[in-house]
């Protein structure tokens, strides 16, 4: 009698068991999407969804071509779109160590890691050419590419592809600096070097 | 009527009804640590992928920063997988032969998606963000282990929420100055129990062990 009646619990006990095995794993892959997952439901099988032609982000809209697009009336611009401080510097240092020198090398040169690896060796940033070359160029560059060189539209915000430049055309000071450009007290100490 | 069963099996239930006990707690214990284990938590099992990529050719033998590639880690939860664009912008040049990077150039062809075998994914009830880790002076390698040394990625961590809970808990012991974060070889200038509870003080750490920190 008593073992009928254990053997009757068994039952749902077992499948009770069963249901909240199976619910964890609901609950540890739930239906959402997760970012890059893949995905049953669309055509390209990416939960990533591309922007609809013609949708502008929210902060993202264009007003300002001089800093969106590096030319104003079809002419690459001389000037910065914001004032580049020390703090804007820093954080172009930051990001020419990232995303430019494994190719352009620390200093600019064009002989980065990449390139002794079999990289086209891409010019020196401080040929005559490049450093008269007006900053909307290098923005050109960056976000549209060059050549052998992709863009990188899609990896560094806008804001700081010009504190690249800001610190592109500090590498191009410091490497072609003369004498005069020195302040008084250290020239004498160079001088005597 | 004689005895069915001998005195002897007085002796015999109670190590039996003792034994049990044992027996449960023991399986309980077995299923914990089963648990616990790299066989369910994955830990230092290293993932198979559809290209061989390797951080320690890319990232010891190169020098290329973390960021080139994960560029999204510093403002946000998630902390990208670079696109098969981001390959090929050396890729076009370097190795253009090789049959190994055949699988990147044809989905660069084709626009489709490389189909990397994830190494870390919690379940989807527990809520991770990498931006505020590493404003808060928590380092790649902490989490992630020598990435850098990786022929193959692997998971250095079970993941299991014991492990969050028992940094949230003590965040001094493991965290380091946020200019640090990206150094892989990072070791301490000064003893971990003065700098941390330093920089506790400095960056405002709070110990996040509330249960809706995590589970939103
Ligand atoms: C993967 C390697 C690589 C990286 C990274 C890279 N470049 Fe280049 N870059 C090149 C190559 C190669 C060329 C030469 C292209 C050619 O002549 O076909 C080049 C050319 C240039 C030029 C010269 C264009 C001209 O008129 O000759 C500039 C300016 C430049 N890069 C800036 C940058 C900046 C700024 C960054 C960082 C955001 C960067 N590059 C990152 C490879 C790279
Ligand atoms: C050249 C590009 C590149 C660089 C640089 C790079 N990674 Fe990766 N990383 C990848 C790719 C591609 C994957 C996916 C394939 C894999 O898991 O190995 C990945 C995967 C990972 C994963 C595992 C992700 C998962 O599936 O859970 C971690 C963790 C990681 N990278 C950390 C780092 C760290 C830390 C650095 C800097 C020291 C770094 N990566 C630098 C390209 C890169
Ligand atoms: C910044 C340049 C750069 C980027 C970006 C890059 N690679 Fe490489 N990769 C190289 C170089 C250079 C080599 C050759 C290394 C050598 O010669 O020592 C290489 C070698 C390789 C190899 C063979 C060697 C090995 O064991 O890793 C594979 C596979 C590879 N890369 C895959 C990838 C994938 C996949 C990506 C995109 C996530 C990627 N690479 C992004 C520069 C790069
Ligand atoms: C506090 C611990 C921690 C730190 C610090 C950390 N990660 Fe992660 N990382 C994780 C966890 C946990 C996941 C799994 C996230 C998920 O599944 O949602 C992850 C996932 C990843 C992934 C896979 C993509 C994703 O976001 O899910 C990459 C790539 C990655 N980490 C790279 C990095 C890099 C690069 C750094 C250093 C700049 C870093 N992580 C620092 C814990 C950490
Ligand atoms: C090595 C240390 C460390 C590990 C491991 C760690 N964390 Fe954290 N976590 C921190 C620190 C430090 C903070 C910042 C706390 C603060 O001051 O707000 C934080 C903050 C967070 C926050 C933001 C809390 C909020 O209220 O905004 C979340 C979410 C979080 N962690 C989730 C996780 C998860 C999930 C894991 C495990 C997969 C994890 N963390 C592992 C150190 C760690
Ligand atoms: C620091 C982040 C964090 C905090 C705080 C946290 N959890 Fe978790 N929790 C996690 C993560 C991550 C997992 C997933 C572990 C895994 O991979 O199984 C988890 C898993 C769980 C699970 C297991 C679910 C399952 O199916 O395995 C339960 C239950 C849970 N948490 C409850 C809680 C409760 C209750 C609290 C508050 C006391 C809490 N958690 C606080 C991160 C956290």
């Amino acid at each position: 009698m008593s073992r009928e009646r254990s053997l009757r619990w068994c039952g749902p006990l077992l499948l009770s068991a069963l249901c909240a095995t199976g619910c964890r794993q609901d609950m540890h892959d739930q239906p959402k999407g997760e970012p890059m997952e893949a995905s049953a439901f669309f055509a390209d099988g990416r939960v990533a969804r591309p922007l609809v032609e013609g949708v502008v982000a929210r902060g993202e809209l264009d007003l300002d071509p001089h800093l969106s697009t590096g030319k104003v009336g079809g002419k690459h611009v001389e000037t910065f779109p914001f004032a580049i401080d020390a703090a804007a510097l820093e954080r172009g240092r930051e990001r020419y160590g990232i995303f430019c020198a494994p190719c352009h090398d620390a200093a600019g040169l064009g002989e980065g890691m990449i390139v002794q690896r079999g990289m086209k060796r891409p010019p020196s940033l401080h040929i005559e050419r490049l450093r008269a070359a007006p900053v909307g160029y290098y923005f050109d560059v960056i976000s549209n590419g060059f050549g052998a060189m992709y863009d990188y539209a899609d990896r560094i915000r806008v804001e700081d592809r010009w504190k690249i430049i800001a610190y592109v055309r500090a590498l191009q000071l410091s490497q072609n600096a003369t004498l005069g450009d020195a302040p008084a007290d250290e020239r004498a100490r160079l001088e005597a070097q | 009527m004689a005895q069915v069963f001998h005195p002897s099996t007085n002796t015999l239930s109670k190590v039996s009804i003792f034994g049990g006990v044992f027996f449960v707690l023991g399986a309980l214990w077995l299923v914990d640590e089963l648990n616990r284990s790299p066989y369910v938590t994955q830990a230092g099992v290293v993932r198979a992928q559809p290209v061989a990529f390797g951080h320690k050719h890319h990232v010891a033998g190169l020098g290329i920063d973390c960021r080139y590639c994960h560029t999204s880690v510093e403002e946000a939860a998630f902390a990208g997988i670079p696109s098969t664009k981001t390959c090929m912008t050396c890729h076009s040049q370097i190795w253009t032969e090789a049959p190994m990077l055949e699988p990147v150039r044809e989905a660069f062809r084709s626009d489709a998606s490389i189909a990397w075998t994830r190494v870390h994914d919690l379940p989807d009830f527990a809520y991770f963000d990498h931006s505020i880790h590493l404003a808060k002076g928590v380092g790649c390698s902490t989490c992630h282990g020598p990435v850098d040394q990786m022929p193959l990625a692997w998971r250095e961590h079970s993941l299991n929420m014991e492990w969050c809970i028992e940094c949230h808990r003590e965040p001094e012991r493991f965290v380091r100055p946020p200019s640090e974060v990206f150094n892989m070889d990072y070791e301490p200038a000064q003893p971990q129990s003065e700098l941390g509870p330093a920089l506790v003080r400095e960056l405002h750490i709070k110990g996040r062990t509330n249960c809706s920190a995590c589970h939103r």
